[in-house]
């Protein structure tokens, strides 16, 4: 489905990304584990064309998104729903707005037929009713099953995570944990999700694979990555201070 | 010599990093009339920006256009006292405020007011991820966020400058013929001589022109800001502060250009 090549990415001296090779299989649940500032999210925005690498290759379904022209990409992220870190909701819009907002843009529907859908996908993330309440007024696990419903408004194939539990209570992180398993088992999705949240890894993935120095050190079921030999992966998953990853 | 060549550095480095950002600004402005002429063209989000722009900026607008009316009445009538020509205080508040004070002000007040709001809110929305939320879901910032702020001031910065123009002048009358008791007739009547439409129209091009700098440097400065709620405020100080020197610098050579 999507498959990155040799990605490359600087900023400034500081080197992010260092030749990351990673399939990404359709209809299954994707996870990037990585340590905190070590490139998951600026992965993610390349896999979108939020940033553009400075070498490598992304494809998406054969097409190469690192070559194409705006409107060209603009094609291509129709196919896509992102669930940002703090969902990036518009906080001047009401959340029925928010949600409607993909599909006034781009689909060619009625407004009665929009609203239907909007309360459809806030009864998918189990928030019927909450059409007129402003962002401001919904604590941060609404917000993000706002967001996840603003993200497959569209029906989207693919639907990338960026950090969906950072910042949760156990019981909501198990919540959108359950939401995020059962809106890609609904709707056949390909989901990417990037995460350091160890309980949350097992639970939603079905590959995981782990960004360390640049590189994928690492990739496998999560049975293989449970029992990987590998002291990066060992060495994340213990939580442990010693070993090849440097603390300070 | 090492104090020499580090003052060189740095200025080297600050004209680099202005004429790039200049590039950049110029480039988002290219930018905002592509997206302006490619259809569709969205009213409601432009009306919405007036009405901010515009609307609400109306009470502080009459406030600092009156009062720089009776203040401007008061200092002629002083000044032109000494040459007994106290009958051309009328005029002379009417056009210092229609060819100069009505537009800058007024451009000055809504840089202020608007200019540093579009920073702010732009600002929060690149900060908070709200604008790579845009482009994720194909809808360009540059034509959803930008374009309507800035056909808003353009269209709007004339209108204020009308508004400020006339109760500059009424503050003027107020002042020159019920305070310092000028002849009503003569106050008037001098300015219907000696302005002309043409100081009008100008001053309402400079205007125009001056919304054009306001919103275009107020949005640049948004849409570009990096670093958290530090960088909101970074972004809104910098936008109000370089809008406000642009519209004082090419204040001037518009004027040298029309009059």
């Amino acid at each position: 489905m999507i498959q990155i090549i040799d990605i490359h990415k600087s900023f400034g001296r500081q080197k992010v990304l260092d030749g990351v090779d990673l399939d990404i299989e359709a209809g299954k649940t994707t996870v990037i584990i990585g340590r905190s500032g070590g490139g998951k999210s600026v992965l993610l925005k390349h896999i979108i064309g939020l940033l553009k690498p400075d070498r490598g290759q992304i494809l998406v379904e054969g097409v190469d998104i690192t070559k194409l022209n705006d409107r060209d990409l603009n094609e291509i992220r129709k196919k896509f729903g992102m669930l940002f870190q703090e969902a990036a909701l518009f906080d001047s819009m009401t959340v029925g707005d928010n949600v409607a907002f993909p599909l006034r843009e781009h689909a060619r529907m009625s407004e009665a037929e929009i609203r239907e859908i909007v309360a459809d996908r806030l009864r998918a993330v189990g928030l019927s009713g909450v059409e007129a309440k402003m962002p401001s007024e919904l604590s941060g696990g609404m917000r993000k099953r706002v967001g996840l419903a603003r993200a497959i408004a569209m029906r989207p194939r693919i639907v990338l995570f960026d950090e969906p539990t950072t910042g949760l209570d156990p019981v909501m992180t198990e919540a959108i944990n359950q939401l995020i398993i059962d809106t890609q088992r609904n709707y056949d999705l390909t989901c990417v999700v990037i995460s350091h949240d160890i309980q949350s890894i097992f639970r939603i993935g079905h590959r995981i694979a782990m960004l360390y120095e640049g590189k994928i050190v690492a990739s496998g079921t999560p049975d293989e990555i449970r029992a990987s030999q590998n002291p990066v992966v060992r060495q994340f998953l213990s939580g442990s201070i010693e070993g090849p990853i440097k603390v300070i | 010599m090492n104090f020499v060549l580090g003052a060189v550095d740095y200025v080297g480095r600050a004209v680099l990093h202005s004429v790039e950002e200049a590039g950049r600004i110029f480039q988002l402005f290219l930018s905002v009339l592509a997206w302006l002429v490619r259809p569709p063209l969205r009213l409601r989000p432009i009306f919405k920006q007036m009405e901010f722009v515009g609307v609400r900026s109306i009470f502080v607008v009459v406030l600092t256009g009156t009062f720089t009316g009776m203040v401007l009445a008061l200092q002629t009538y002083h000044g032109f006292r000494m040459f007994s020509a106290e009958s051309m205080v009328g005029a002379t508040v009417a056009l210092s405020m229609t060819r100069e004070l009505g537009p800058v002000l007024t451009a000055l007040m809504v840089t202020a007011r608007a200019g540093s709001a579009m920073a702010a809110e732009l600002g929060t929305m690149r900060v908070t991820e709200q604008i790579d939320a845009l482009y994720v879901m194909a809808a360009n910032p540059v034509k959803y966020l930008i374009v309507p702020r800035m056909v808003a001031s353009v269209v709007m910065l004339p209108f204020l400058t009308i508004v400020s123009d006339f109760v500059g002048v009424v503050g003027g009358y107020f002042v020159g013929v019920h305070l310092l008791r000028i002849n009503s007739g003569i106050f008037m009547k001098n300015i219907t001589k000696i302005v002309e439409l043409d100081d009008i129209f100008n001053g309402l091009i400079k205007a125009a022109f001056f919304g054009l700098i306001l919103s275009l440097i107020g949005c640049y400065k948004g849409f570009n800001t990096t670093g958290g709620a530090e960088g909101v405020g970074r972004a809104t100080t910098e936008a109000v502060v370089l809008a406000s020197v642009m519209i004082l610098i090419s204040d001037y050579f518009l004027t040298a250009l029309m009059f």
